[in-house]
């Protein structure tokens, strides 16, 4: 009985909506536990100010049942459509349920979720890690290519946390791209755990070991900046020039990142792009105006390099 | 020539250090000898391992490396072997360590203050907290892995309300100096001596290492000879909030850098394993500071030797277990009785 009279004030509400032209959205934000969410909370907001959609927010704190709840009422408002990160893969599927027998389509983003049924989600929208590790590898490929016209060096690895998805998928990326280069190898992979401390003790290590001493080309691939930014300290701690006797990448494009590439200490950054708030919306007009769109959207995500970083600082820090 | 001269020297050190160490019934010798272990798996397997070398005008090399970043856990571990020592327990001392190095941080580069009082500040920041967890142990009789539990999942929020979760970069050569110096040693590793030489000089030198031991092992028969648990409680907590304060900053300091996310995490479990690896009881009435120490430094040794070996980090966590496991039972009666058993049951004559 209360399910139908949601529903039937849903069909009232959005009825009100779509005859004043105007969208609403719900979007369920998991929290704000790093400087990448609250980028993204502010990319959706602003989005939705300057589109003249309808936002209606939540934060959940880090709680699914908090996500939960959020979603629940939104059905209940009559949104039209749904926004979601979900905080964890699984446990979704009844609450996506309601929303689909209520009518109203959800759009996963950043995040996925575990289920059988993939119709209880319209579709997701967020990064391709394998994609990432791929922009890296082929950035490094380019770059010996122009520097030395051979894919020839000897790159030192270092990893995410052990398990966690984008370790592993920018990892499979990134392997995929060097494989093609028999010259071209990872000599050594270490986890620093995504953490500037842990990337720095780990590349002190590395620096000591025979291989360092062997590689005529010395490439270092992070899997976050982080890492690398601890990384590029051990380095220059141990007297050598970071920018001109290596060559080195890392994932996620922060702001610091930027900075060190300006100051010729790196080389290369590939995005993982926060700012979802256009695609996100351009997908919601397409839903509302009842076009098809596509299952899964990738984030568009560029890669940074020492020829745009110095001029890209100070937009980049406005960012995140 | 010289390299092979120096490590026959220090080998011979070592192996009379433990010789001593045996013949004393020391609790130390079983730490050490896990770690003569590890030195001796890479004198045969790791040949760079040795390799010590002058550069910028300190020492450099991998042993180098292994006393430097055991010295956070080291400092720790001196805090939490009185905390252990008197019957209690300290897990909040890594969300210490982040608040102390977010407030060093924050006062330095938003607040424009002199290192020398960000640095005071933050030292502070370590005591408050200690007196914040002393108060609830020692005064409101609050279980302390219960007391201690409540800062060491606030304490990180509070750090990160410090740097409105941002990461805040400093670049300031006296604070660069306490992670990053070096007097021919690290300057954390000498830190860590200082704090040994005055943790030990007090605890050792007075009475009060005797009073925190009587405590932690029968705290009512302490009250009834009439020491004031109370407060000898509330001390240990305050000094481990300090020890964690230095933690903090050396960590902070170490990567110019102040990232309340990750600063010290699961750094108070291994302070715990490092105390524990040294001999110390968790059930508390014993302290052995130099034994703590050395723990910190078996566990760094570990982690620098699985990176210098390669192991992948996916299985690396297995061989670190093991070598844990293998001190923590020999610091076992049972075993050791056993052990020592084994020679008289041969030929017959068990004592059973």
């Amino acid at each position: 009985m209360r399910k139908l009279l949601a529903s039937v004030l849903g069909i009232a509400l959005a009825a009100a909506g779509t005859f004043a032209g105007e969208i609403t959205v719900g979007f369920a934000q998991l929290g704000a536990e790093s400087m990448w969410r609250t980028a993204n909370t502010d990319s959706v907001k602003g989005e939705a100010a300057r589109r003249g959609i309808n936002l209606v927010f939540s934060d959940a704190q880090q709680k699914q049942e908090n996500q939960i709840k959020a979603v629940r009422s939104f059905i209940a408002q009559g949104v039209d459509v749904i926004g979601l990160p979900p905080v964890v893969e699984s446990g979704w599927e009844p609450v996506l349920r309601e929303a689909q027998e209520a009518g109203i389509p959800v759009i996963l983003t950043d995040r996925r979720v575990d289920t059988s049924d993939e119709s209880l989600y319209t579709a997701f929208l967020g990064s391709n890690f394998i994609t990432e590790g791929e922009n890296a590898g082929n950035w490094l490929v380019r770059e010996l290519m122009g520097r030395y016209g051979v894919v020839k060096g000897e790159v030192f690895e270092l990893v995410g946390t052990v398990g966690a998805a984008p370790a592993i998928d920018r990892k499979k990326g990134f392997e995929a791209v060097i494989a093609k280069h028999p010259n071209l190898n990872i000599v050594k992979s270490q986890s620093g755990d995504f953490t500037r401390a842990k990337g720095k003790e780990v590349m002190e290590a590395f620096i000591k070991s025979p291989e360092w001493d062997k590689a005529a080309t010395k490439i270092i691939y992070g899997h976050n900046d982080d890492m690398v930014l601890g990384a590029i300290q051990a380095i220059e701690e141990a007297g050598i020039n970071p920018g001109k006797e290596c060559i080195i990448i890392g994932v996620d494009a922060i702001a610091d990142a930027f900075e060190a590439i300006a100051q010729g200490k790196m080389h290369c950054t590939v995005e993982c792009n926060p700012l979802l708030g256009p695609q996100l919306f351009d997908m919601v007009e397409a839903v509302v105006a009842g076009k098809e769109v596509p299952k899964t959207v990738y984030s568009i995500e560029g890669t940074y390099d020492y020829y745009c970083a110095e001029a890209l600082l100070p937009w980049r820090r406005t960012l995140y | 020539m010289t390299r092979i001269a120096a490590i026959a020297v220090f080998w011979t050190c070592l192996l009379a250090v433990l010789y001593l160490l045996r013949r004393q019934r020391n609790v130390a010798f079983w730490p050490l000898l896990a770690l003569s272990a590890i030195l001796l798996f890479n004198l045969f397997f790791t040949p760079h391992f040795y390799n010590l070398e002058m550069r910028g005008g300190h020492l450099y090399g991998v042993p180098i490396d292994i006393i430097n970043h055991a010295s956070k856990v080291a400092v720790l571990s001196l805090g939490m072997t009185l905390v252990i020592g008197a019957g209690g327990i300290d897990l909040s001392v890594g969300a210490v360590m982040a608040i102390a190095g977010a407030t060093m941080a924050h006062l330095n580069i938003e607040a424009g203050m002199a290192p020398g009082y960000c640095i005071l500040a933050a030292l502070a920041t370590g005591l408050l907290a200690g007196m914040w967890n002393g108060f609830l142990v020692a005064i409101m009789e609050i279980p302390p892995m219960v007391a201690t539990i409540i800062l060491m999942v606030s304490g990180r929020g509070v750090a990160q309300l410090i740097t409105s979760g941002q990461i805040i970069n400093f670049n300031n050569p006296v604070l660069n100096f306490i992670g990053n110096g070096f007097i021919l040693i690290p300057f954390p590793f000498i830190l860590t001596l200082v704090v040994f030489g005055v943790t030990y000089g007090v605890t050792r030198g007075t009475a009060l290492g005797f009073m925190i031991e009587a405590v932690g092992d029968n705290e009512v028969a302490a009250r009834r000879a009439g020491l004031s648990a109370k407060t000898i409680k509330f001390l240990v907590y305050v000094f481990a909030g300090l020890c964690a304060a230095v933690a903090g900053l050396v960590h902070t300091s170490n990567i110019r850098s102040a990232d309340a996310n990750n600063i010290g995490l699961y750094l108070e479990l291994d302070a715990i394993m490092a105390v524990v690896i040294g001999g110390t009881a968790m059930t508390g009435g014993r302290l052995y500071l130099a034994s703590s120490v050395i723990g910190a430094i078996l566990i760094q040794a570990l982690t620098t030797t699985m990176y210098a070996k390669d192991v992948s980090p996916v299985v690396a966590p297995v061989p670190k277990a093991l070598v844990i496991l293998a001190v923590c039972l020999l610091q076992s009666e049972r075993v050791r009785r056993y052990l020592a058993d084994r020679p008289n049951r041969a030929q017959g004559r068990g004592n059973e």
